[in-house]
């Protein structure tokens, strides 16, 4: 079936990659450096969130091999602790937030708009400075000794019980913050402002439309994490603040303040995701979305209920019971748009005319991998068996399967995808196609056993646990291995495609967006000629037509 | 404003290319630049409006926890200078927002002097506020660094507050609570005073550039959004201003 | 591989003799929680089901090898309303049985047997009605619906029995509650469930479930001498807080006799139930908490009190139904300065306990 393909490759033997382009048109370190182009920033990037990736990889590494074993004896307690709080804020602050909407969002959004850069090219290179000091924090914070107060930063215990590095770490969320609401805001303005003439709103790809879903809730969701964390820092500087129950403060405040943004940072995370999913689904089938309007819709609805759900992460804290029967109710609701969205790409299959390349590969695993993912999330929304599943190792797999199965893979599956565009050249197929197999196996035994962990109720962060759960951690821990593998693949034949891999020309994988009718890569100013969009998003046979037109021409 | 037809249009004026040497490169059109960088703006207020949100909530509640700790607590803030700094802030709005009128009229002198105004007023406005804070420090009110339940277990202690306000000595629970009120008293105006502090160094910024005539050859886009931001830290002091100060304080 | 068999061996058969879904359902509400695990699961399994099949059979009759050209299809309005609707319902569905769960598990009947339990880094104190004390362990009888009564003294932390399905957290500052009636002799797992710190994953303990008759023996061999109660009533006694709560007409405080359980008008005009987080608060912040008609010059115990006196006192507090009580303890406090402190509330433990452990 492999042997079935649509891509289309330019004759390799005359092909070059366009001598100019943004890659080459400046030389120097400063002109990347001070660049305002969106994607050479996308570039830089994607470089620092895959060093932060294999940071927050290698962490994930050490939780797995401390769980072989019931004791805690690779590390002390409180090694662990940092550990996985490392883990926590790294993969969450500087690679899940930023992954989609910083890299490929970035390189993207202008191309699929139509535009020659973002509305505001230095205010996104300064979201990239940002984020470089941001990640420099971080790193200090571990070379000082780390921080072991989990992602969450629960009060009073990161205010008055630890003495690790709180307040770095604290700043460091709190610029990495401001990194990431420069992006959305940037992506919001240059969505509404820099559209190309005939760019309808419902012209625009779906990946445009769930960035500017996720860009919603970075820029209002955002700052409240920030003065959040100003408020820490405050009190465990000055030792006295609003979220202290000993001096009359109320830490659950802190609680719903934390949540309102950290419950729609899920969505920051998984909704970009759902875009790349979209795209991939559509050029490998050769379809139109099924129900383009209502995937469009389903990412602003998901963006907008996704801010009224926060206290479903409370319900076991102490918030009033009626209060928990409304964010359970609103969480339901907030689960329907995804569910739409996964029989939606189904039935975008349905009499297309299907090819399995590697990002399409990939986009199977998301559906399957999201399907549970969201499944789950349901358990924990439905107040009562939350009761019982929260807090342990089944909320730990819930949300890596919607992240790491969900977002990771849809990150996998839109560098694959936009690779050709990027670098100008094509990946290997045949071993990306069992990178994809890998990581999709190595995923499931990871944390397929987790789901059972916690059911039988282990609980989540413990560097020691009963016996009894030693097999299935086990289990876990060799999935991880293989999931290592399944990461450390395309790193490999990535690097390798930058020099060897084959010309890509404009438009490998016959798709219909707009970044696929200029060369690859792009130049600076993305195309020759401002584009006129004279038709809908994924048009076929439009691209059929002007396909013919060409050989008629050419003949 | 629907904003299809106004990058339309602008594909059409692109067509030419007669760029003002403001204009930035990946812009079609001097509007299309304004519209986008202005839409910026607001959403960035937007950002902000969140960002205070979160204090306010938290005002909210404790104000509503340690309602008589809030009241005794406010009358430790001057009305005096607190109306004062509303007064010079209001004035500040005024200047700057002849700065923008001036800047599009293309007057350069004018404008100069608005700013310069405007810069001082901000200076006038922190110079109060220290006032403000270091009669704090003397009066044992910085919660953390500097703090005595003193004044609120004992009101008589402070005489001048007295005299007008009568106080009733609070409970020693309730009274420890004005701490939370001055910590919050600190948190709102101290964020408030950064983003002061960070409009005035943009001020001194566009002093310099106004001097060389940037922003009085038509291109007024800075000049406009740098206004929003300064109206924007206005009304955060007028919502800040009633809530510290003046409401329930005659009770 | 020779080495490494065995080890692998006696993994799998471990694991296959032991294997296990789900934990115990040791307590009345964990087979109702089940139920509804279950019907997610099946739920969930249908719809992977689902999906799975669509991609599958899509992707072998629509690839590019038979169906070379794609048919190109707007939607269905019917489709995706059908995919929006079902998948709505069956989520209305869970939303509606979770919740009953939920107001169940977190609505203690009122018979309850209520057993305090504090939580501290890294160990969790709980204190029987009857004056028993236990770290990090709990014995409760069989057949008897158990309230505990939570609160943390330092962070969050989070009561955990997987065995009962059960769990709440423990907040610093202010009481919560969750009930269950454990219904099968056995010890099980207790664990602390939210991050807390270093010694975190060391805040564990057992639950040990008894018959009746073993749970009476059980508190009878571990009984400090005092009940609760009456370690309560000491610690009101030695705070002077009868100066006051007195119930004598002319009384500074306001009488504490039958105030249990009654519904209170405040100075503020707010009418609150009296229930132990409203004592707790009372002691703590008596401001706040002024009973309609009384001036506030109580002091606040904050930070004189460890949350076990607390509990103690409330515990006093709520068994306080007669005046008689009431004098009992004013004459112990007559009492109290002279040396037989000790002595004196034993001396009543005639009246005591039964009271206690009605």
């Amino acid at each position: 079936m492999s042997a079935v393909t649509i891509v289309s490759l330019p004759d390799q033997a005359t092909a070059r990659v366009p001598k100019v382009n943004f890659l080459t048109k400046e030389n120097g370190l400063l002109s990347w450096l001070l660049t305002g182009d969106h994607k050479r920033i996308a570039t830089l990037y994607l470089i620092s969130i895959t060093f932060f990736f294999f940071i927050g990889g290698a962490l994930a590494g050490l939780i797995r091999l401390e769980l072989l074993t019931p004791q805690s004896d690779l590390m002390a307690a409180d090694t662990y602790n940092k550990v996985f709080s490392m883990h926590g804020l790294i993969m969450v602050f500087f690679f899940l937030v930023p992954s989609v909407p910083a890299t490929i969002g970035n390189f993207l959004m202008p191309l699929m708009v139509g535009a020659k850069d973002l509305a505001l090219p230095k205010i996104n290179l300064l979201s990239w400075y940002l984020y470089i000091i941001a990640g420099a924090m971080m790193l200090y914070t571990m070379a000082a000794g780390g921080v072991d107060t989990g992602w969450t930063f629960t009060t009073p215990l990161s205010t008055h019980y630890l003495n690790t590095n709180v307040i770095s770490a604290g700043l460091a969320v709190f610029v990495a913050g401001f990194s990431s609401i420069f992006t959305g805001l940037n992506f919001i303005v240059t969505i509404h402002k820099m559209r190309c003439p005939g760019m309808t709103w419902f012209r625009l790809p779906l990946f445009v439309w769930s960035n500017y879903a996720a860009s919603i809730l970075m820029v209002l969701g955002t700052p409240v994490l920030a003065i959040t964390l100003v408020l820490i820092v405050l009190e465990r500087t000055v030792g006295i603040g609003v979220f202290d129950p000993a001096k009359g403060g109320d830490p659950l405040l802190f609680q719903h303040l934390f949540w309102f943004y950290s419950h729609p940072a899920v969505y920051i995370m998984i909704l970009p995701g759902m875009g790349v999913i979209s795209e991939v689904v559509s050029t490998f089938s050769r379809k139109r979305v099924f129900g383009y309007t209502a995937v469009a819709f389903s990412s602003v609805a998901i963006a907008v209920f996704g801010f009224f759900v926060w206290a479903h992460h409370m319900f076991i804290m102490g918030i009033s019971n009626y209060s928990a029967l409304v964010f359970s109710l609103l969480t339901m609701l907030v689960a329907v748009p995804s569910a739409i969205k996964i029989f939606n790409w189904s039935f975008t299959l349905y009499k297309g005319s299907i090819t399995f390349e590697t990002p399409m590969l990939y986009a199977f695993g998301f559906m399957g991998l999201f399907t549970i993912g969201g499944m789950t999330g349901v358990f924990l929304g439905a107040t009562g068996t939350d009761i019982h599943l929260t807090e342990t190792y089944f909320i730990v797999a819930h949300f890596h399967f919607v992240m790491v199965g969900g977002m990771l893979m849809a990150f996998l599956a839109g560098i694959h995808f936009w690779w050709p565009k990027w670098t100008g050249r094509m990946y290997p197929e045949k071993i990306s196609q069992l990178a994809a197999v890998v990581t999709f196996i190595g995923f499931n035994l990871t944390f397929f056993p987790q789901f059972i962990l916690g059911t039988l109720g282990m609980p989540r962060r413990y560097a020691a646990y009963p016996p009894e759960f030693q097999v299935l951690n086990v289990f876990s821990s060799a999935g991880a291995t293989i999931l290592g593998v399944g990461y450390l693949l395309p790193i490999l034949y990535l690097t390798w495609s930058l020099k060897y891999g084959e010309i890509a020309g404009d438009n490998p994988w016959q798709a219909t967006g707009l970044e696929w009718q200029t060369q690859s890569p792009p130049l600076t100013e993305n195309f020759a000629e401002i584009p006129i969009m004279d038709r809908e998003a994924y048009d076929y046979e439009w691209l059929e037509r002007q396909q013919q037109k060409e050989v008629a021409s050419v003949g | 404003m629907s904003d299809s037809t106004a990058i339309a249009h602008g594909a059409e004026a692109g067509a030419h290319h007669e760029h003002p040497p403001y204009q930035r490169h990946h812009f079609e059109t001097v509007n299309q630049q304004f519209d986008a960088t202005n839409f910026a703006m607001w959403l960035f207020l937007l950002t902000e409006i969140m960002f205070f949100g979160g204090l306010f909530t938290a005002y909210l509640i404790l104000r509503n926890w340690y309602y008589p700790a809030f009241v005794e607590g406010s009358h430790q803030l001057s009305i005096f200078w607190g109306t004062a700094n509303t007064t010079v802030l209001i004035i500040s709005s005024f200047t700057m927002a002849m700065s923008v009128w001036n800047a599009q009229m293309r007057r350069k002198s004018a404008l100069l002097l608005c700013l310069v105004l405007t810069f001082i007023l901000g200076l006038v406005f922190l110079g109060i506020k220290g006032i403000e804070w270091h009669e704090k420090w003397v009066k044992f009110h910085v919660p953390g660094l500097h703090y005595s339940d003193q004044t609120f277990l004992n009101p008589a202690s402070d005489h001048e507050v007295y005299a007008e306000y009568h106080d009733k000595p609070l409970a020693p629970d309730m009274a420890s609570k004005a701490q939370q009120y001055f910590f919050l008293y600190f948190a709102m105006t101290g964020m408030h005073a950064l983003h002061m502090v960070i409009g005035i160094c943009i001020l001194g910024f566009m002093i310099v550039r106004a001097k060389a005539g940037a922003y009085t050859s038509g291109h007024v886009t800075f000049v406009e959004n740098f206004g929003l931001y300064w109206h924007f830290v206005d009304i955060v002091w007028i919502f800040l201003f009633p809530l510290l100060y003046l409401i329930s304080r005659h009770q | 591989m020779s080495h490494i068999s065995p080890v692998l061996w006696q993994f799998l058969v471990k694991w296959l003799t032991n294997f296990k879904l789900f934990p115990p359902e040791a307590s009345k509400i964990a087979p109702q929680m089940d139920a509804l695990y279950f019907f997610m699961v099946l739920v969930s399994l249908v719809g992977l089901t689902l999906v799975i099949l669509l991609i599958l059979s899509f992707s072998l009759l629509y690839s590019k090898k038979r169906h070379p050209v794609a048919t190109q299809i707007e939607g269905s309005t019917l489709l995706e309303a059908t995919w929006t609707i079902i998948p709505l319902g069956l989520f209305l569905v869970m939303f509606v049985w979770g919740a009953l769960l939920y107001f169940r598990v977190y609505t203690p009947p009122a018979n309850a047997m209520n057993i305090y339990v504090v939580g501290k880094q890294w160990m969790w104190k709980v204190e029987h009605p009857g004056g028993q004390h236990e770290i990090n362990s709990l014995h409760v009888p069989v057949g008897r619906a158990v309230q505990l009564t939570l609160i943390s003294q330092d962070v969050f932390h989070s009561f955990s029995i997987p065995a009962f399905r059960v769990k709440r957290e423990a907040i610093p500052g202010r009481y919560t509650s969750v009930w269950f009636e454990a219904t099968t002799p056995g010890t099980y797992h207790l664990f602390c469930t939210q991050y807390c710190g270093t010694n975190h994953s060391q805040m564990i303990g057992d639950v040990v479930v008894m018959t009746p008759d073993d749970f009476r023996k059980w508190l009878a061999g571990s009984t400090s001498g005092n009940s609760l109660a009456q370690n309560g009533e000491r610690l009101f006694a030695s705070l002077s807080c009868n100066a006051c709560h007195n119930s004598k007409p002319d009384a500074r405080g306001p009488n504490l006799v039958g105030v249990y359980g009654s519904r209170l008008t405040l100075a503020t005009g707010q009418s609150v139930d009296v229930d132990d987080a409203y004592l707790r608060n009372a002691i703590l912040n008596p401001t706040q908490n002024i009973t309609q008609g009384y001036t506030p010059i109580m002091p606040t115990y904050q930070g004189q009190i460890s949350e076990e006196g607390v509990f103690a006192l409330v515990e006093y507090i709520k068994n306080l139904q007669s005046d008689y009580r009431l004098q009992q303890t004013l004459n112990t406090t007559e009492l109290l300065p002279g040396n037989e402190g000790g002595t004196a509330p034993a001396g009543k433990t005639a009246a005591g306990p039964e009271e206690v452990k009605q």
